[in-house]
């Protein structure tokens, strides 16, 4: 049946690349379904606990989607005339923004002040047209000492300043609202800059963070996937000096990619930062199927068969080893299944599907392709096989050194893991290259941090909000907050309180405390409330019946370890000062603290069970347990030794990376099969010792398996280079792995096989050590003209 | 604030039948204004109302909560409307009175009388698109109906659940007003306002109100007795209900003033 599927695919390759053509388009055409989804809540999947936690708070109060412009005079001084009119017409524009519903800034922030028995509530600045520099003075008093502005739109010193947009997106379009509104509020800025050029303005806050999770994604594909491919076709030019083989190769590249986000497509999956990496994943794996047909099928030509026979051949040789590669990569990358962000969930069923068709293109039209290009083959000596040789000769000559040598290495390294710290920090998911991230990063510096947490406080009964008691505590919190080192703003009902009570009883300052008297605190809150314009209300803070408020606190950028004792912290504070109140405290940076955390305890069930079918699978095409339970070995130890390298090189781990151990799995599971299935060839058809036997892997598969290491190695860096750095570091922690793995083999999995699997005699060599050196020359060249007999040696 | 009267005013049969037989070439703009006109005359006349008004606010997550106030209000005839508004509910606020000049342009006068402070504060603020209570109410919703605070145009003639309803287009001439444009739906026989939408300062659909139940009184006032707001883009709605209208109950000016404001309970 296979051989007559090879055959077929021999005698007509024009039906086979026509159809291939076919199947390719036709998936490929669901492509026009994909769509990128630029909202950090596709992190998320719908059972998360600190998403269905703020989502409710949402509910209740209102969403929290926000666009900051933040405006710093090149004068550094807010306080001119000029500036303020500039950020006085900024904000009645903003207004027009898409789906926004509130606009805060120092222009139009709720001035209230007393007259006699008037109460007057006003912007702060009313009318630019009026100001003089002679108010600059009064009004920069006012909003710095103004604890609701102070570093949320204006800094202490006034020299620089926030419009802060909320909006609210419906979600019914969630693919074109985010662009909408990031396209109004650049041209905005670009329409401000040359209004005002002695003005800068940064763009931050919760939109334009999910609008750079699509552009860093795209322009990243626009620049790598690119890069990629000149990579793969230098490399396999160089190393396999075929130009055929490479077009081919590159054909079934595109095919696998195409067809694989068309199908998506057709599913009705939609693209997201880590999915979006998906094309670069299925282009690295594509190429190691096409490798190892052409290694084969080049080194029969050069024994003088013919082209047909030869691809006919490598087809019958390869069929097994490359399926298995495939299906152990595809339930490596099925493992992200267990990933609690969907996003995860995609791209590794999105990698499988492409490593599966990767599988079924290199059989089919690559072949197909390869029958009908031209083919040279020089007899050339295989330069890289001698070096292979040579390793082996070191392997086997140095195994007594390197086996507890490797093995105090790889357990050195390994135990760094745990010294890893737990991070995810969405804002460093952006290099400094994205604006994004700069603009936050100058607002980081200049005024607060991105990371908040909203803290509801529920009283339990209706307008509870008003009782003194209830207002004490969330004055107290509000201080105690402030008092935290990390705290950066809290904005809090308890202030505007206050300063109501200061207003109604003349501005004297000695008022400007909380009413001892539960009508007081309501019935300013009902003036307040009437005086407040379109927009501007309390609502934000306020539940319907006032039997809750949401204090919000901004914090200076923490690590998610750091979030999440200080969460901690403040369930304590109410445990100890207010256990009557029920407190829900959630922010999307929590929800960031603590995916990293639940990826992590999920995706160790998900790599347990990808492992062990693995090993299963691996077991069965050895035909063995004891080569099943040894391969255990190298397929473990390079993830461990990767995050214990990786706490050299950075040393926080977070939702990306807690993927990398069951991603990886699949793959450098690969190299164990082909060098394990070559050593059992030579043991058991042949009758070899194992030193001979390792020496005849290194001569078979070395050089294949080095190639494919440097591809993929060569890929994954290439992701590294992404602006997106949740893709860049999955990147470089599995480029990072698969080298490993492969040293790992190399050099510990052969001593290894060689102490546990040695035979008699060599049991006895082993005590006249001299002798083993012109043995392993004379295995040397038996096995050199060998690998035409690695037929079938699996199963 | 005549917060009962205000666009209910709008209400009213009467003088289509004054009306001269339709002006020739009159554009779109003077046959929105022209209805307003109309609108406002077929309210006239009704003096001085009493009635109770309930709000019943929910949000998105289903919770509820009440408010009720009293009100009276007082027709002033080539000016906004006097009202004084008595809150008893939520507890908290009970005693509170509000006293409103409104005026079809500029800032309103407007008192407040907080029982816990016992004293009359004047609230100065060009303020009327806020949240009225916290509801899905404005101010400016819920104040009294006057010709020149809008400019008009009509769209089109529809049916509406009041029969056949002139379409119209209302601009807020008050830069302070939360909304570009209202489109009104006035039922051609009585003039009474149907459905209201609202839309924001970036003209995108905000909330829609709509009447139901309206009585008729004294021959010729017509007051709903509910009217539902519901706010698109929050998914918050208030129901407004209201009980026992009284008209021409004998209230003059002296019963609309500061003092008057401490003594309202």
């Amino acid at each position: 049946m296979r051989d007559r599927l090879f055959r077929f695919v021999i005698d007509h390759p024009v039906w086979v690349i026509l159809l291939s053509v076919l199947f390719a388009f036709g998936a490929a055409s669901g492509a026009k379904n994909l769509v990128f989804k630029s909202d950090y809540r596709v992190f998320f999947s719908e059972e998360n606990p600190q998403l269905t936690s703020f989502e409710s708070m949402q509910k209740i109060y209102s969403k929290s989607d926000n666009v900051a412009f933040i405006i710093s005079p090149d004068d550094g001084e807010v306080f001119k005339p000029s500036t303020l009119a500039a950020i006085h017409q900024l904000t009645e524009e903003s207004w027009q923004v898409p789906f926004s519903t509130r606009v805060d800034s120092i222009t139009n922030f709720q001035h209230t002040w007393s007259e006699e028995d008037d109460m007057i509530v006003e912007d702060l600045v009313l009318d630019p047209d009026t100001l003089a520099d002679s108010d600059m003075s009064r009004l920069k008093e006012i909003a710095v000492n103004e604890p609701l502005m102070l570093h949320k739109l204006i800094s202490e010193e006034g020299h620089v300043s926030v419009v802060n947009i909320t909006v609210q997106l419906p979600g019914v379009n969630p693919v074109e609202e985010v662009p909408q509104v990031v396209s109004k509020v650049r041209e905005m800025r670009d329409n401000f800059i040359a209004a005002n050029p002695d003005l800068k303005v940064h763009l931050s806050g919760m939109v334009m963070m999910n609008n750079s999770f699509a552009e860093a994604s795209l322009s990243d594909n626009a620049t790598l996937v690119p890069i990629m491919f000149g990579v793969v076709i230098l490399g396999m030019v160089f190393l396999l000096k075929t130009i055929s083989g490479t077009i081919a190769t590159v054909v079934v590249i595109l095919f696998s990619i195409a067809a694989t986000m068309g199908l998506a497509g057709w599913n009705g999956m939609f693209l997201t930062g880590p999915s979006s990496s998906t094309p670069i994943m299925v282009l690295t794996l594509a190429v190691a199927d096409c490798v190892h047909i052409l290694t084969t099928m080049f080194y029969e030509m050069r024994q003088g068969v013919k082209k047909e026979k030869a691809i006919q051949d490598s087809l019958r040789i390869n069929f097994q080893p490359i399926f298995l590669t495939s299906a152990t990569t595809a339930i490596g990358f099925m493992s992200l299944n267990f990933s609690d962000s969907p996003p995860f969930r995609d791209l590794g069923n999105m990698v499988a599907v492409g490593v599966m068709l990767a599988f079924i293109f290199s059989i089919t039209v690559f072949p197909a392709l390869l029958r009908l290009l031209p083919l040279r083959v020089k007899q050339i000596e295989e330069g890289e096989s001698d070096t292979m040789y040579k390793i082996a000769g070191v392997v086997i000559e140095k195994r007594r050194i390197l086996l507890p040598g490797m093995a105090l290495i790889m357990t050195a390294i390994a135990v760094l893991v745990p010294m890893n710290q737990l991070n995810d920090d969405f804002v460093k998911y952006f290099d400094e290259t994205v604006p994004f991230r700069q603009a936050t990063d100058y607002m980081q510096d200049n005024l607060s941090g991105m990371t908040s947490m909203e803290i509801s406080i529920d009283s339990k009964e209706a307008s509870g909000i008003n009782a003194p008691a209830f207002l004490k505590t969330v004055g107290d919190l509000s201080e105690w907050l402030r008092a935290q080192p990390e705290t950066d703003h809290v904005n809090t009902l308890s202030d505007t309180i206050k300063r109501l009570n200061k207003n109604m009883h003349s501005d004297d300052p000695s008022y400007y405390k909380l009413p001892s008297d539960r009508e007081l605190s309501a019935q300013y809150l009902l003036l307040y409330e009437m005086s407040l314009p379109y927009g501007l209300d309390l609502n934000n803070q306020l539940n319907v019946d006032k039997s809750s408020t949401r204090v919000v606190a901004t914090f200076m950028n923490m690590t998610s370890t750091q979030q999440i004792e200080m969460e901690s912290r403040i369930y304590d504070w109410f445990a100890e000062n207010a256990p009557q109140y029920k407190v829900a405290i959630a922010s999307p940076s929590l929800m960031f603290a603590h995916i990293g955390q639940r990826n992590i305890y999920s995706m160790l069930l998900g790599t347990s069970i990808a492992l062990v079918l693995i090993s299963v699978l691996l077991g069965f095409a050895l035909r063995s347990v004891k080569f099943g339970f040894i391969s255990l070995i190298p397929n473990l130890a390079p993830a461990a030794m990767g995050f214990g390298v990786w706490f050299l090189i950075d040393g926080q781990i977070g939702l990306a990376l807690s993927v990398v151990a069951g991603m990886t799995l699949g793959i450098i599971v690969d190299d164990t099969v082909h060098f394990l299935s070559k050593y059992l060839h030579a043991r058991r058809d042949r009758g070899k010792n194992s030193k001979e036997a390792v020496r005849y892997a290194f001569g078979s598969v070395g050089r294949a398996l080095w190639i494919t290491t440097i591809v993929l190695v060569a890929g994954f860096m290439v992701l590294a280079q992404s602006s997106f750095k949740l893709n860049a570091d999955m990147g470089l922690l599995t480029g990072l792995t698969i080298l490993i793995a492969l040293i790992v083999d190399f050099l510990f999995l052969p001593p290894l096989l060689m102490m546990l699997d040695r035979t008699v005699e060599e049991e006895k060599e082993d005590n006249t050590p001299d002798s083993s050196n012109m043995k392993n020359e004379a295995v040397a060249k038996d096995s050199e003209g060998e690998n035409d007999d690695s037929v079938n040696q699996l199963a | 604030m005549t917060l009962l009267t205000n666009s209910l005013k709008a209400v009213l049969i009467s003088s289509l039948a004054a009306a001269p037989a339709v002006v020739m070439a009159e554009t779109a703009e003077e046959k929105g204004l022209r209805i307003a006109e109309e609108a406002k005359a077929s309210d006239l006349g009704w003096k001085d109302m009493q009635a109770q008004m309930n709000m019943i606010l929910r949000n998105k997550q289903g919770q509820e909560s009440v408010r009720e106030i009293r009100m009276k209000s007082l027709e002033i005839e080539d000016d906004g409307d006097k009202s004084l508004s008595v809150f008893d509910k939520p507890r908290d606020v009970k005693g509170t009175a509000f006293l409103s000049f409104s005026h079809p342009v500029g800032a309103d006068d407007q008192w407040l009388y907080l029982p816990a402070l016992k004293r009359v504060k004047r609230i100065a603020s060009r303020n009327k698109s806020g949240p009225f209570m916290g509801s899905e109410f404005a101010y400016e919703d819920l104040s009294s109906f006057e010709v020149e605070k809008y400019t008009y145009k009509f769209i089109r003639d529809e049916a509406c659940e009041g029969g056949n309803c002139f379409v119209v287009e209302q601009y807020p001439v008050d830069k302070n007003s939360g909304y570009t444009r209202r489109v009104v739906w006035l039922d051609q026989a009585e003039y009474r306002p149907w459905k209201i939408e609202f839309y924001d300062r970036k003209d995108s659909p905000l909330k829609t109100l709509t009447y139901h139940e309206y009585k008729e009184y004294e021959g010729k006032h017509w007051r709903p007795d509910l009217m539902k707001m519901v706010n698109h883009q929050t998914g918050k709605s208030t129901d407004l209900t209201y009980q026992g209208y009284q008209f021409k109950t004998g209230l003059s000016d002296s019963d609309f003033n500061k003092n008057t404001l401490k003594r309202a309970r």
